[in-house]
């Protein structure tokens, strides 16, 4: 063994809940736990005894290892010392800590996808609260936020995260890896319960037949029946030309999203908040997209203290087609979820329309009309998710028809 | 050092308590309302125009002459303000001053201290200051929490610091008032000058107890200074100094609103209850912290205000631009002030009459014939720890160390709904446990703990409980938080303590709801 030292973690003044482990391995003296905790007197004699199940797991038994901990979780701390011991010893024997009940929940092909909170993959003090925020997903990132000589250590976090932190209900969403790279990221994944993986930079359909293989091939290993969803991130040239291959190469592909700030580089353009250079790629995507019977998902809004200015955008992206759209900050997510909304006047209309589709069913009419206005059947089904959508959001009640009718 | 106490006795909430600090006796804590002293009130010396200058010019060279003059001398009670928060430069040149003349053993008596105190430690080492009675923050809370002070640490709330010197249970020698403006009479105000901070309420009970009144102030006008918050008829001394504070630190840096999404959504959380609650209507009244969180839920008042055209009669408490505002836009009619946090808050006070200042005796002292925190309908206030019980402690942290004072804290209990909006944990440590660490306030009085993962309604308050029943808020108990949160920390360990005390807690009434154990090294 030349190397016998390896690091893991995150220190610093501004580091929260994450520790850093330095990880020594001598040839005898058995081991030696050095700690310094932010929460010694609570939690020290704990992280202790977690040290030394973890290097005992991996039948270490001369080292010294060295915690600074800045109030770690025991997920946090395992998966910091698991990576420093993964750089010295060559196995593939995973440590775990408990599964959780609360993360045995799954997603479905169709369901909102409004707003999907991305949070970098090696930085544990986000994670914990990301759920109560409700977003629609959450994505755990080992892509762009992840330093190129962390991503090991992240694909140990993100699995104890998939494992051990409750996101209240959130899609459990991935980033991994540009392919092929992200084929490495699988095996951290799959096994634990994630429901979708985003695939970034996505430029032909055969990645995502290659990708699909080696999923299958997991599963099998680990007797997993259910679907692991797919999103690919659209962000070059060659994807928005490909986009509708790619969209409807699997069934598990059920959106598209774009990531504008690769593409427009790719384009050698500046991203604009008016956004016209990526006008064709947006509409293009949502035109695949629709024609592929999947949903189109919009880059993040990357100005997160203009909460007008996302507003605006939001609605822009909803009059071109897209049904949810990228958050980098918590706060985005409200703005988000009001803007995807059905409006109120958009609800009335549904109302009136949906009433007398269901008014001529009953009276064995074979056309709908209002007034003296025929109504075709893709405005009967468009009004239908609207009012499906605002019963989901809380903004009518399931009886609305009832009070609809008292009303007239 | 710490004291060992060999007669500790159990009070009414179950702490272990001393019936005796720094020599004199003392009353365990009986239950809200229930100890009521038969005592006529401290009668300070009757003073004589006669010994004063007929032109009432009471001015003297110096800080140091007006505290010989005083009769400066060892063992004394010497007594400041926070008027200017971290900013402060008064109180350090006092026992600076005691040190260079060889005076010991003194007593300190701060309505609050800062960091900037640290200074002072070396007085406490070297025996000038003898112990501290008052809140201690950072630095001086640190070394009193490893037993290194030589008296006991006393803490009293703002209320409970007017009602103990009103009592006469603190018993003050000398007390240095440091004021914006002031003229040579010694009526002083603190509104107007480079070191305005807006009222000097927290100086009230000193001017009007203290055997000697030295007035300090670095902007002093001619007779008279108006308004005389400060009463030059009780004042001794007044003196000329370069600078009383340091304007940028007299602005407290916590009161900006929290940008954390996580604490933003506390507040959120705590604005909604309080509407479902039916507590936010017409002519209602509230109080709320300077904290980032307790600002925010300000905030989302004031939208909901405006949302539903509501409009509150008054807002008590520490003033700030955001409370200013809501003034001038017409959503609260009055804000009654006790502690001005920005210069928005000082200019308005100066110029619009129904921002009032108040003190610590109109506002908080409950031996009085009521006070004002009574009567505000809903009170949101911050906690380090609250226990199932609802007890909450604002003085220690759950690792023991003594790093807070109390504050309004206390006195704010008495609102008709307390609200403490809080995280279930910071930092992998759970604020909800079996038993706070130190007990600030019985549980009796808190109402409602909101949390970011679930909102605790004290099972007392079945009124509230009814209101929330069909909420779309996360209603759950307390037990039930503090179980989510030691599924996601882990059981904490208890702190180790020493057998020695090193300071008590007191209530509003004067006795002792809990003691301060030396931290173990």
């Amino acid at each position: 063994m030349s190397n016998k030292i390896a690091t893991a973690g995150n220190t610093g003044k501004k580091i929260r809940s994450d520790c850093f482990v330095t990880l020594e391995l001598k040839d005898k003296g058995g081991i030696q736990i050095e700690q310094k905790s932010k929460v010694e007197v609570l939690y020290g004699k704990a992280n202790i005894e977690l040290c030394n199940e973890v290097l005992k797991f991996y039948g270490i038994e001369n080292a010294l290892l060295t915690l600074e901990d800045k109030g770690a979780i025991p997920l946090i701390i395992a998966a910091r010392i698991e990576a420093a011991v993964k750089q010295l010893i060559d196995t593939d024997k995973e440590y775990f800590l408990e599964f959780i009940e609360e993360n045995k929940y799954f997603s479905e092909k169709e369901q909102f996808r409004f707003s999907r909170l991305y949070l970098p993959g090696n930085s544990p003090s986000m994670m914990l609260n990301a759920g109560i925020h409700e977003p629609n997903g959450i994505i755990l990132d080992l892509e762009d936020s992840v330093a190129f000589d962390r991503k090991k250590e992240a694909q140990l976090v993100v699995r104890n995260t998939l494992r051990g932190i409750n996101f209240y209900g959130a899609e459990r969403m991935v980033r991994i890896n540009q392919f092929p790279k992200g084929l490495e990221d699988l095996k951290y994944l799959v096994p634990h319960n994630v429901h979708m993986l985003l695939v970034p930079k996505c430029e032909g359909a055969d990645q995502i037949k290659e990708l699909e293989e080696k999923i299958e091939e997991i599963k099998k290993l680990h007797n997993i029946k259910r679907p692991v969803l797919l999103m690919p991130i659209i962000e070059s040239a060659l994807g928005v030309e490909k986009a509708f291959e790619i969209a409807s190469v699997s069934e598990n592909v059920v959106a598209l999203a774009i990531g504008l700030e690769d593409y427009t580089a790719d384009l050698g353009t500046k991203r604009t908040n008016e956004a016209v250079e990526s006008f064709y790629a947006r509409t293009r995507i949502v035109n695949a997209c629709k024609a592929a019977r999947i949903q189109a998902i919009d880059s993040v809004f990357s100005d997160v203290g203009d909460m007008d200015a996302l507003r605006e955008n939001v609605k822009a992206s909803k009059g071109l087609g897209f049904e949810g759209m990228g958050c980098i900050h918590p706060r985005q997510i409200k703005v988000i979820h009001e803007s995807f909304a059905p409006e109120p006047d958009e609800i009335e209309k549904a109302k009136k329309v949906v009433n007398a589709f269901i008014d001529a069913t009953e009276r064995g009419l074979g056309v709908v009309s209002l007034g003296t206005k025929m109504i075709d059947p893709p405005v009967v089904k468009r009004a239908e998710t609207t009012i499906n959508l605002a019963i989901s959001l809380g903004l009518i009640s399931e009886n609305w028809r009832e009070e609809f009718l008292n009303n007239e | 050092m710490g004291q060992k106490y060999s007669n500790l006795v159990k009070n009414a909430v179950g702490r272990m308590v001393p019936t005796e600090v720094n020599g004199q006796k003392q009353v365990p804590y009986q239950g809200v309302g229930k100890y009521k002293p038969d005592a006529r009130k401290f009668g300070p010396r009757i003073s004589s125009c006669a010994d004063f200058p007929e032109d009432g010019n009471k001015q003297v060279a110096s800080l140091k002459v007006a505290l010989v003059k005083a009769g400066l001398k060892d063992g004394m009670t010497i007594t400041t303000h926070h008027h200017f928060r971290n900013g402060d430069l008064v109180a350090n040149q006092i026992f600076d001053i005691a040190k260079e003349l060889g005076v010991k053993g003194l007593r300190w008596v701060p309505s609050a201290s800062f960091p900037c105190h640290e200074h002072l430690i070396q007085y406490l080492e070297d025996g000038t200051i003898h112990h501290i009675e008052g809140s201690m923050n950072g630095p001086l809370g640190r070394f009193a929490s490893y037993g290194n002070m030589k008296g006991m640490g006393i803490l009293r709330s703002h209320g409970g610091r007017y009602q103990a010197i009103q009592d006469g249970e603190l018993q003050i020698d000398i007390t240095v008032i440091g004021a914006a403006c002031a003229d040579s009479f010694g009526n002083a105000n603190g509104l107007f000058g480079p070191s305005a901070s807006g009222l000097l309420g927290f100086a009230l009970a000193d001017s009007q107890y203290a055997d000697k009144v030295i007035v300090v102030t670095d902007n002093m006008v001619p007779f008279p200074c108006s308004p005389w918050q400060i009463q030059g008829n009780y004042v001794d001394y007044t003196v000329q100094i370069d600078k009383v504070g340091i304007p940028e630190k007299i602005i407290s840096g916590t009161t900006q609103i929290t940008k954390s999404p996580d604490r933003l959504l506390l507040a959120e959380m705590t604005a909604q209850f309080c509407l479902e609650a039916g507590i936010i209507k017409d002519g209602f009244s509230f109080q709320s912290g300077a904290g980032g969180t307790s600002l925010a839920v300000g905030n989302y008042f004031a939208k909901i205000m405006r949302e539903k055209n509501i409009k509150a009669r008054f807002a008590r408490g520490g003033s700030n631009k955001y409370l200013v505002d809501m003034l001038n836009e017409g959503l609260i009619e009055y804000i009654l002030d006790g502690q001005t946090f920005d210069l928005d808050g000082v200019k308005s006070m100066a110029e619009n009459p129904n921002h009032v200042w108040t003190s610590p005796f109109t506002s908080y002292n409950y031996h009085g014939k009521g006070n004002f925190a009574g009567l505000v309908d809903v009170v949101i206030l911050g906690a380090t720890e609250v226990d199932v019980n609802f007890n909450a402690n604002v003085v220690t942290h759950s690792d023991g160390l003594l790093l807070h004072g109390i504050g309004g804290w206390q006195n704010c209990l008495f609102s008709k709904t307390v609200v403490l909006p809080i995280p279930l944990f910071r930092d992998r440590i759970p604020v909800i446990l079996d038993e706070v660490t130190t007990i600030c306030g019985p549980g009796e009085l808190i109402d409602v703990i909101v949390t970011e993962r679930g909102i605790a309604i004290n099972p007392k308050r079945k009124d509230l409980i009814e209101k929330l029943k069909d909420s779309n808020l996360p209603i759950k108990t307390i037990q039930e938080l503090k179980e989510e949160a030691e599924k996601i920390c882990g059981k904490p360990a208890k702190p180790e303590f020493d057998d020695e005390l090193v300071a008590v807690i007191k209530w509003v009434d004067g006795t002792i709801i809990d003691s301060v154990r030396k931290v173990k090294s």
